[in-house]
């Protein structure tokens, strides 16, 4: 173990990822995006395009399609037929909204973040080879490898590298979470969503996860979801204020924080309500 | 009062459990006092020979073979009908759908229906085909019989798993297959559980079997030839005016309490080893 430890730490990640050629939009980009559930128009005619290799932060009262609009990201609606979505949505220039969309191809680009910690039924390391063997990575050695990485990158190694065969259940609650990041930075994506992901944790352990996500930045772009403002005046470079289904507000963070222009926006991050 | 409340109900708690627990013990003093005596090697290795209802020798072998037969056959069909009808019902269908009601509610129905219909049916539908009693035909009545057992108990797992877990796997670019596949990790143990109440309910069960798999004295080598199974030989022996044949159907009730024992607790070990990465 010891001596496949060593050896792993000298070969270097992979730091170019051959994202969008011949695309000069943002990663991900929304034009006009309307989404209804039944008859109930919850996003309503949202334009908004993502800075790449940054943070931004969706905030807004509860109800207000915040958690939706991070949905449609990676079709995760998909399954839901109730659910009807007009408008355009780019990621790396693909439509993922249009017929010929594969939706796999299009979700293996981000790696999602839940508000509670879901570990695949199987050990640590199982877990985070998940997706690069659904992508057809093969090989004991190359695999282990990627489980290196990113349990490094995530800071877990040294907790887990004693018990990679055990259930990743048996992990605690904050440490499931860094492995589902773990999880989803396995399948090399370009952009990190993350659904209230520290909503569910205990303060030191959404520390960690916020400062993860600090760190991550430059290499990818990160789309949260969050409900605790201070969070979002934390770690947010771009942040984007929804209200009824509707985006308000969108700017770097200085600019929403300290000067909003819409009187909503105000409103609400002086806590006017909730 | 308070107090005297909580000590009506520990001894509530205490005396059914202690009922449960007597009639246990009772009935198998009474399958151990009655049986073991007449349980011999001879008993479970031989078929019936001539006079054998009679007192005379041989052993009940036919039965036995046949109902490890009619169970692995038929826990076998209806997993591979109840699995894929469990992941339609959760996965396909949406958690509230009404389809998914009724299903339920038919699978509960079909749940309550009594065994000696099952058998009826299958004998009429075999009549109809114009087939004998068989192995094959007490297969399919078993079937009938234990596919709402299993489905109602698979779903009952199936119901908890999280949609985050399709969500994570999905999200991670899974296929639908791929998704199945994890989501059928976390059903194993309840699979697991399902297999043991239809083996339960399925291998003791007469009615289903009395017109549709018949009885012989030797074991079936043909789908299409009868088959005895061990709840007859019990049936049939126990009706015997002869005190040494009733007893031999003690040691045929010993001897099919074990079976299911012995595949109870390996169907627990496996479960228990399946469900190590559980969620």
């Amino acid at each position: 173990m010891e001596i496949l430890t060593e050896t792993l730490i000298k070969v270097q990640p992979k730091q170019t990822r051959s994202s969008k050629p011949g695309c000069d939009k943002p990663h991900i980009e929304v034009e006009k995006l309307n989404l209804y559930i039944q008859d109930n128009h919850i996003l309503k005619n949202i334009s908004l395009s993502i800075p790449d290799k940054s943070i931004t932060c969706i905030i807004g009262p509860s109800g207000c399609g915040k958690t939706t609009l991070l949905r449609t990201f990676n079709r995760l609606h998909d399954d839901n037929v109730d659910v009807r979505i007009t408008g355009k949505l780019f990621v790396d220039c693909e439509d993922i909204y249009a017929k010929d969309a594969e939706v796999t191809h299009i979700r293996k680009k981000m790696g999602l973040l839940a508000q509670r910690p879901c570990s695949l039924p199987m050990s640590i390391l199982d877990n985070v080879v998940y997706g690069p063997r659904l992508h057809g990575i093969r090989g004991k050695h190359k695999l282990h490898e990627i489980a290196y990485h990113q349990l490094s990158a995530v800071g877990l190694w040294d907790e887990v590298k004693d018990r990679l065969k055990s259930p990743a259940s048996k992990l605690s609650i904050g440490q499931q979470q860094r492995l589902c990041l773990a999880r989803g930075l396995a399948v090399e994506p370009d952009i990190i969503l993350g659904d209230e992901a520290t909503s569910a944790l205990d303060p030191i352990s959404s520390k960690t996860i916020e400062e993860l996500f600090v760190s991550l930045k430059d290499k990818y772009t990160i789309v949260l979801v969050t409900h605790t403002l201070r969070q979002a005046k934390r770690i947010a470079d771009y942040v984007a204020f929804m209200y009824m289904g509707e985006l308000i507000e969108f700017g770097t963070a200085d600019q929403v924080f300290n000067n909003p222009k819409h009187k909503l926006t105000q409103e609400y991050i002086s806590g006017g309500f909730s | 009062m308070k107090k005297l409340e909580e000590r009506i109900f520990k001894f509530l708690m205490i005396g059914s459990t202690a009922l449960i627990l007597s009639l246990l013990l009772y009935i198998l003093y009474i399958i151990l006092m009655k049986g073991l005596p007449s349980l011999s090697w001879e008993m479970i290795s031989q078929i019936p020979s001539g006079g054998f209802y009679l007192g005379k020798e041989g052993g009940i072998l036919n039965a036995i073979m046949g109902s490890l037969y009619l169970i692995f056959f038929s826990v076998l069909i209806s997993l591979c009908i109840s699995v894929p009808v469990v992941m339609y019902l959760n996965f396909t269908l949406r958690r509230k759908s009404k389809l998914a009601a009724i299903a339920r509610l038919t699978f509960d129905v079909l749940f309550g229906i009594p065994s000696i219909v099952y058998g009826a049916f299958g004998f009429t539908v075999m009549i109809y085909f114009g087939l004998q009693a068989s192995l094959f035909g007490g297969i399919i009545a078993i079937t009938l019989l234990i596919i709402p057992v299993m489905i109602r108990s698979i779903d009952e797992v199936a119901i908890l798993i999280p949609n985050e877990l399709i969500e994570a796997t999905k999200s991670l670019g899974a296929t639908n297959y791929e998704t199945i596949k994890v989501v059928t990790r976390q059903l194993l143990p309840g699979i697991s559980t399902a297999v043991l109440l239809s083996i339960g309910r399925g291998i003791g069960d007469a009615a289903t079997v009395l017109f549709t798999a018949g009885y012989t004295d030797s074991i079936p080598s043909s789908l299409l030839q009868p088959t005895a199974s061990l709840p007859l030989a019990i049936f049939f022996q126990l009706s015997s005016p002869i005190e040494e044949v009733q007893n031999r159907a003690y040691s045929a009730a010993l001897v099919l309490t074990i079976i299911i024992l012995i595949l109870s607790f390996s169907a627990r070990y496996f479960s228990r080893r399946l469900s190590k990465n559980k969620i």
